[in-house]
């Protein structure tokens, strides 16, 4: 009945992506280690993790686009609920070093010893098993983003306000995870990683499996998100963000309905953001800035708002170009996101996918309504005679 | 010792009558007593020499400190020789007359070690209050104060007799009352005394009535405790003072900062997120004017400030304006894009600064009234704070008067108020939007003139104040002027006053968690515009 309720969404185009994500997580790890490196089918292991780093970046702008794109939330803090997840899984990575690191004391983390701590601090407990780590992955930003929303939906905080209070929650939390005191590594983060479930998180072999499990996450997120959009739920959605007093008069009650959305957004993001640290092998404080939470928006916003699959193509293209610019001209770069922004909002306001699918549907229009000029019914085609 | 005793007679005698050529001798023989004795008895010699009260014999003290004091073998005589070679200049030390040559085989140094050094410098500075000159005189008795001993009474007292300076003299009370505490005068007067340090205050007192305490007499100790516990509680006081003037200055520079924001916000409903830049750009344009003075005519220096004040304004206006009407105008009532676009603009200009001017720290000097700091009370107030908080409220009050009194801020309050019946009134909302813009900008650019004198002019400025601009705006509320006054210092002031108990980062963390609560409280911050503009 779930699978049923999952398909029922996805339309042509979010099975066409699906289709291609899923064909990505099998055939890019397949050829990694597969195909020799004279194959010119070969993907090498650092374009691989690589990538596996964009399809991080696209699963934080889908959540991101479920709460602005289908509710009207514009959250600037979502880099926060990414950066948590990825906290929880450095967590556990970092239990999983033991006694490898340089002090090689067998339970604390190296940061610890050179802070001269006697004892791991008790939200650092269960964090040495997989399943508990996972399982805070998706509680921890679940939990603040409902305790944030439950907070500030009730009290109809709205627009422009919500997104500021969204800001000086992340710029709050890179405060926190700066100081040392807080047990997380400071400003160094988490970092030197030896394994992931017993595998080398340097190792091919583990590469590979992150870049699939990262599609495949990809993909089953994307369609949560348009089984949610599309079924009636969805439709309440998307009235509260085009008209939210109105739905509030029809009797629904909208801050549930925003507050729901909010946390399976967060989730997401916090899924994105522990598939992230194995493959790039770090999280530290930086991840909360506020500049990387408005990027995510940006992601969004390049590649359609309101269409879920405009967010992964947008995100993969701008994080592939900054990669491009930023090696090749590094001071252009910020001329060339700033432009960015500019004439997104400007000339693109509905975003690549957006826009495309804005022109299909018009030329079906004009087609439809010359059919019907010609005398052709579109709504009842000919049945052919049997 | 007997000697001693009749010799020190003799000397209070000698004051007494106020016989300089007495007093001359006398030291003079002390001084050449100095060269045979041991260093406990040197050390009441330089005691005895102080109690003279000859500023003559300073010199001759200093070159005992400095080690050029000598005795000479054949006559046991003790002079101060200076110079270099074999051959020393001999200067007699009682009269600082000079005293000929003599080859250096023919003295001896005469030693001293950090206790006669400690003589002397209290001897030193109980010789200074006899000076004529009154700024040595007070710094004298300051000295005494510093470091108090009970042989110094009896010269403070002299020195008290004779001084007519009233400044001076409430010094010099006070450093005979801490005197007093380690004399052997009686009870009476010491419990006078410890008033008199009690109303000094001040780590400095505390230090000495703790350092009186455990020697003092039983009757006195809790005399003693109560007078420390009253200087703490003044402490305490003079701390808090403290607290709320960092918190009034840090309060005025996040006035500077937001309120260009308000303004904007206010009227157009849009955050802007560029204008952190433009603070950054305002100080960049101080650094330009400052370089052409440098240049061209150093003599202004000092008005540099004054000058960039216009610069700065037309400068950062004019960007604003241009960015208004280049992109801004097209996204109205799309406010959440205008963050974006804004956003992509603030990133442009910086690296646009950062291309022009280099990504490193930029010099920016303080004008000689600027810098400096003077004391009030218990609490240290430094210029260019002081100069920031007057600035911030002149600012402020112009941009009251010009909302209230002009008829464009008149037409600014229209459109803020209810833009459609605004523009139905007559009113060309778009370019009260753009001069709006506009505004704010300057102001903005004013607010980097003045930051441009506490904080590193680089080009990441902007981006440290653009979050606190936005909770201040946010807190004190949109379209309201008192709002952002308001919620500007009272953000300063709590933030100083979390920041003892709690560190600076987890006080600021503290503000952000509360504005994030208040804001669920109050959605419309501290002074919320009431009007249709509300329900839109």
């Amino acid at each position: 009945m779930i699978t049923q309720f999952l398909l029922k969404g996805a339309d042509r185009r979010i099975t066409i992506m699906l289709a291609v994500l899923l064909a990505l997580a099998v055939l890019v790890p397949a050829s990694n280690l597969l195909l020799s490196p004279e194959n010119p089918l070969h993907v090498p292991t650092y374009a691989m993790s690589l990538f596996g780093k964009y399809l991080c970046y696209a699963l934080l702008a889908l959540a991101l686009d479920l709460v602005w794109g289908y509710c009207g939330i514009l959250s600037l803090g979502h880099g926060a609920f990414f950066a948590l997840g990825g906290y929880a899984m450095g967590m556990y990575l970092m239990r999983q070093i033991g006694p490898r690191g340089v002090y090689g004391d067998p339970i604390l983390p190296d940061f610890m010893v050179f802070l001269n701590w006697k004892e791991l601090p008790w939200f650092w407990h269960g964090f040495d098993m997989f399943w508990f780590a996972m399982l805070m992955v998706l509680l921890v930003p679940g939990l603040l983003a409902f305790v944030f929303g439950w907070f500030a939906f009730r009290s109809r905080v709205n627009g422009v306000y919500l997104s500021i209070i969204t800001q000086a929650m992340t710029y709050a939390l890179l405060l926190a995870f700066f100081r040392n005191d807080m047990g997380f590594g400071g400003n160094n983060g988490l970092t030197d990683f030896k394994d992931i479930l017993g595998f080398s998180v340097q190792a091919d072999g583990t590469r590979a499996a992150l870049f699939a499990a990262t599609a495949f996450f990809l993909a089953l997120c994307l369609l949560i998100a348009s089984a949610i959009v599309s079924s009636k739920f969805g439709k309440v959605l998307v009235g509260v963000r085009d008209a939210e007093s109105r739905v509030r008069f029809l009797g629904y009650r909208v801050e549930h309905v925003k507050l729901f959305t909010f946390v399976v957004s967060a989730m997401m993001a916090g899924i994105a953001g522990a598939l992230f640290v194995p493959q790039v092998g770090i999280i530290n404080p930086g991840e909360f800035a506020p500049g990387n939470s408005i990027e995510v928006v940006i992601w969004t916003a390049v590649g359609g708002r309101g269409t879920l699959i405009g967010p992964i193509i947008g995100a993969v293209a701008v994080a592939f170009g900054k990669s491009m610019f930023t090696s090749a001209f590094p001071e252009v770069w910020l001329f060339a996101l700033g432009g960015l922004f500019v004439a997104v909002t400007l000339f693109l306001p509905k975003g690549i996918v957006g826009t495309i699918s804005g022109y299909v549907s018009a030329r079906k229009a004009i087609k439809a309504s010359k059919d019907a000029e010609a005398g052709v019914d579109v709504d009842k085609p000919i049945q052919p005679a049997e | 010792m007997l000697k001693l005793l009749f010799k020190t007679w003799f000397l209070c005698l000698a004051l007494a009558f106020g016989g300089q050529a007495f007093a001359q001798t006398a030291s003079s023989d002390l001084f050449n007593q100095l060269g045979k004795a041991n260093f406990a008895d040197a050390e009441k010699i330089v005691v005895e020499l102080a109690k003279s009260g000859d500023t003559k014999i300073v010199p001759a003290l200093e070159a005992l400190g400095a080690g050029d004091l000598y005795l000479r073998k054949e006559d046991g005589k003790v002079f101060v020789a200076k110079g270099s070679g074999a051959t020393l200049t001999l200067t007699d030390p009682a009269s600082g007359e000079a005293a000929g040559e003599a080859p250096k085989g023919a003295l001896t140094k005469i030693k001293v070690n950090n206790t006669l050094r400690r003589a002397i410098n209290s001897a030193l500075g109980g010789l200074t209050l006899m000076s004529p000159d009154k700024a040595t005189r007070l710094s004298a008795a300051q000295a005494v104060i510093k470091s108090p001993s009970g042989e110094m009474l009896a010269l403070l007292e002299t020195a008290l007799a004779a001084e007519s300076d009233a400044g001076v003299r409430k010094v010099m009370e006070e450093a005979r009352a801490v005197s007093l505490m380690s004399s052997d005068r009686p009870l009476e007067d010491k419990k006078t005394a410890i008033q008199t340090i009690r109303e000094i205050g001040g780590r400095d007192a505390i230090g000495i009535l703790r350092a009186a305490l455990p020697a003092a007499d039983a009757s006195l100790k809790p005399d003693i405790e109560k007078a420390i516990t009253g200087i703490e509680d003044s402490l305490k006081l003079w701390d808090m003072g403290q607290n709320v003037v960092y918190g009034l200055s840090l309060g005025s520079v996040l006035l500077l900062a937001a309120i260009g924001l308000a303004i904007t916000f206010g009227v157009m409903g849009v955050i802007n997120m560029a204008h952190g830049e433009m603070v950054m750009i305002g100080a960049y344009s101080t650094f330009i004017v400052q370089d052409v003075i440098r240049t061209h005519a150093p003599g202004l220096f000092d008005w540099s400030l004054a000058i960039a004040l216009p610069v700065a304004f037309v400068i950062t206006g004019a960007v604003g304006f241009a960015i208004e009407r280049g992109v801004i105008r097209f996204l109205y009532g799309r406010p959440l894009e205008t963050l974006l676009a804004t956003w992509g603009i603030s990133l442009i200009l910086q690296q646009t600064v950062r291309s022009i001017f280099g990504p490193t720290n930029r010099e920016v000097g303080n004008p000689s009234w600027m810098s400096g700091s003077f004391q009030l009370g218990g609490l240290a107030i430094t210029s260019n704070r002081l100069w920031i908080i007057a600035f911030s409220m002149a600012v402020f009050l112009a941009l009251l008067v010009l909302l209230k009194r002009s008829s464009f801020g008149l037409m600014m309050r229209a459109v803020t108020q209810n833009r459609r019946m605004a523009s139905s009134m007559g009113i060309r909302t778009p370019w009260v939007d753009a001069f709006t813009f506009a505004l704010g900008s300057g102001i903005a650019g004013l607010a980097g003139v003045a930051l441009s004198q506490i904080d590193n002019v680089s080009p990441n400025l902007g981006q440290s104040y653009i979050i606190d601009s936005f909770m201040v705006v946010v807190f004190g509320g949109v379209g309201n002027l008192w709002g952002t006054l308001v919620g500007a210092l009272s953000l300063g002031i709590l933030n100083k006053f979390l920041e003892p108990y709690v560190g600076a980062v987890l006080g600021k963390i503290l503000v952000l968690v509360l504005i994030i609560l208040f804001i669920q409280k109050r959605p419309r911050g501290l002074f919320a515009l009431k009007g249709r503009a509300v329900e839109s």
